[in-house]
């Protein structure tokens, strides 16, 4: 396997928390990632981790933690869109867009901030598009314990949000809280959000909340089948990706890895368009023998 | 504040308000800011990108933007915001491999995702007001398909308009602007003024062409006074595009409800 493993691999401590966390954050995302997807949400979604980029950069200005600022700001952020969120669908769309709007103003504003004070460069690439490598073991620790939370709410809130999500009338027909349970879902969307953006930045952390599942849900299965392959999916993105990242230091005499954000959604984003392909291949084959 | 250095960011600046308030009644009215946003990350990589090879940025822009938006276009049909969202993050993720192999100042890094007004150079002026003239042609052509097919999608198909052929020329125009508006207010924020100000301007009247205008007029304001004030605290014009594009929204749905429930 010299092939594929690089010298050092596995005795690194960095690379060894950085899949820890990765996976943990993976698994997290993409269970709630499959209700974001069925609930068209991808935009709110990806609106909340602009927004978490604003709190990672405000924090990076005070000099608290950034997995705080994450996930505090996009928590703000979900906060903001159901106070200025309406009923209408397209309302909703333009609501969305004006808090990601005024959150990149002030993202704009803090990152510019910290490379006013501080001689450290690099905190907007790391903000933005993170650092699976830079992971402290106590950060680790609160990573872990808000996953398994995130997981937990999840599966109390999983039968009437699936119903809400599927049918919205006839579940508040049945006497379910739909806004209650909407509420309760967009704040555990924002909490992943924050706890993926230390993962792979802010700005990408909506590839491991829609990629997996939406490749998941192609393959129609059952929920609980649909569940374990999204994780699964997400799973081996973030490690095959650290893999490679870590690789790729030697691939050029320059010695410049890629970034491990980037190799992660490139992996996504193939393993979606192999899931496409698979699916019309078979529907193919179906009509065939019809 | 008018001195010499500052004028090319007034024109440009100007300019780039323009179309961002035309682009954007059109995007408000077709609910399609995801793509709106999607886009313009699509310039961002490409400016990474022509960067790292060493070509002018602008061919990096155009033909980033341009792959971006016909991939976002051709999954209109189908979960559409699955398509928009990867096709997002792929692009900015190529940004950041971009960014990350050229070994970039952070400064320049900024200025790609949040604009940089003032490096706005003379010689740039013209091909802003040509690709500005373009989009403005293309939008006043589809001016009547575009308001028609928003306000009934299958009345307009059945009079023989083809949505797909629409989507396609609306995404490309939305391409072309955007790389024009990245290296003036960055990438994340081209799209402030593309929602913030023609979502309000719809909001005060009904009227599709007085809307268009209004959106115009209020997206332009808006960059002056983030110029001015930029230029007045020294703070990034970003942060004054983004904010001041979200209160003038809220502020003008606060007061159009308050109106609304006197009469």
């Amino acid at each position: 396997m010299h092939w594929l493993f690089e010298p050092g691999l596995w005795s690194n401590v960095a690379v060894r928390t950085g899949m820890g966390v990765g996976v943990a954050v993976a698994v997290v995302s993409a269970l709630v990632g499959l209700f974001t997807v069925m609930r068209s949400q991808s935009f709110a979604g990806h609106a909340l981790a602009d927004v978490a980029m604003a709190g990672g950069a405000g924090a990076g200005v005070l000099g608290v933690s950034p997995l705080a600022g994450f996930v505090l700001g996009s928590l703000a952020g979900a906060g903001a869109m159901e106070a200025i969120g309406v009923e209408r669908v397209r309302q909703r769309d333009v609501a969305t867009g004006v808090v990601l709007g005024a959150a990149t103003g002030l993202s704009a504003l803090f990152l510019y901030l910290i490379t006013l004070n501080s001689s450290s460069t690099g905190s907007t690439q790391l903000i933005l598009f993170g650092s699976l490598f830079s992971v402290s073991n106590s950060t680790f620790l609160v990573v872990l314990a808000l996953s398994v939370l995130v997981v937990v709410a999840l599966a109390s809130l999983g039968r009437p949000l699936l119903f809400a999500s599927l049918s919205p009338d006839a579940a508040k027909a049945r006497g379910v809280a739909v806004s209650r349970v909407t509420l309760s879902f967009t704040l555990l969307v924002a909490v992943t959000v924050g706890l993926s953006s230390i993962v792979i930045g802010a700005v990408l952390s909506t590839a491991l909340l829609i990629g997996p599942p939406a490749a998941a849900l192609r393959l129609g299965r059952r929920m609980s089948t649909t569940l374990f392959v999204a994780s699964m999916l997400g799973v081996v993105a973030v490690l095959l990706g650290v893999v490679l990242s870590y690789d790729s230091f030697y691939w050029w005499s320059s010695h410049r890895a890629l970034p491990v954000s980037f190799c992660v959604v490139v992996l996504i984003v193939f393993e979606l368009l192999l899931v496409s392909l698979y699916r019309a291949m078979s529907r193919r084959r179906e009509r065939v023998v019809v | 504040m008018f001195s010499s250095f500052m004028t090319n960011a007034w024109i440009v600046g100007t300019l780039v308000a323009l179309l961002a308030g035309a682009t954007g009644f059109f995007v408000v009215l077709r609910g399609s800011s995801f793509a709106a946003h999607a886009v313009p990350n699509g310039a961002f990589a490409g400016a990474a990108g022509a960067t790292l090879v060493g070509v002018a940025p602008l061919w990096g822009l155009v033909s980033f933007a341009v792959v971006a938006a016909l991939g976002i276009g051709a999954s209109r049909r189908h979960r559409s915001d699955v398509a928009t969202a990867m096709a997002l993050v792929l692009m900015l993720a190529l940004g950041a491999a971009f960014l990350s192999l050229s070994a970039a100042y952070e400064p320049q890094v900024q200025a790609l995702l949040f604009g940089e007004i003032l490096g706005v150079a003379s010689s740039s002026i013209t091909t802003v007001v040509l690709i500005g003239l373009v989009c403005a042609a293309a939008l006043a052509v589809m001016f009547r398909p575009l308001i028609f097919n928003a306000a009934a999608p299958d009345l307009s198909a059945a009079r023989g308009l083809n949505p797909t052929l629409l989507e396609m020329g609306f995404m490309l125009t939305l391409a072309l602007g955007s790389a024009l508006t990245v290296p003036v207010v960055g990438a994340l924020l081209s799209f402030s003024l593309t929602v913030g100000p023609p979502a309000a301007a719809r909001l005060l009247t009904r009227r599709p062409s007085t809307a268009l205008v209004g959106s115009m007029a209020l997206s332009v304001m808006t960059l002056w006074v983030s110029i001015a004030l930029s230029y007045a605290t020294n703070l990034p014009v970003g942060f004054f595009v983004g904010t001041l594009s979200a209160i003038l929204y809220i502020a003008v749905r606060a007061a159009t409800q308050l109106s609304a429930r006197r009469a």
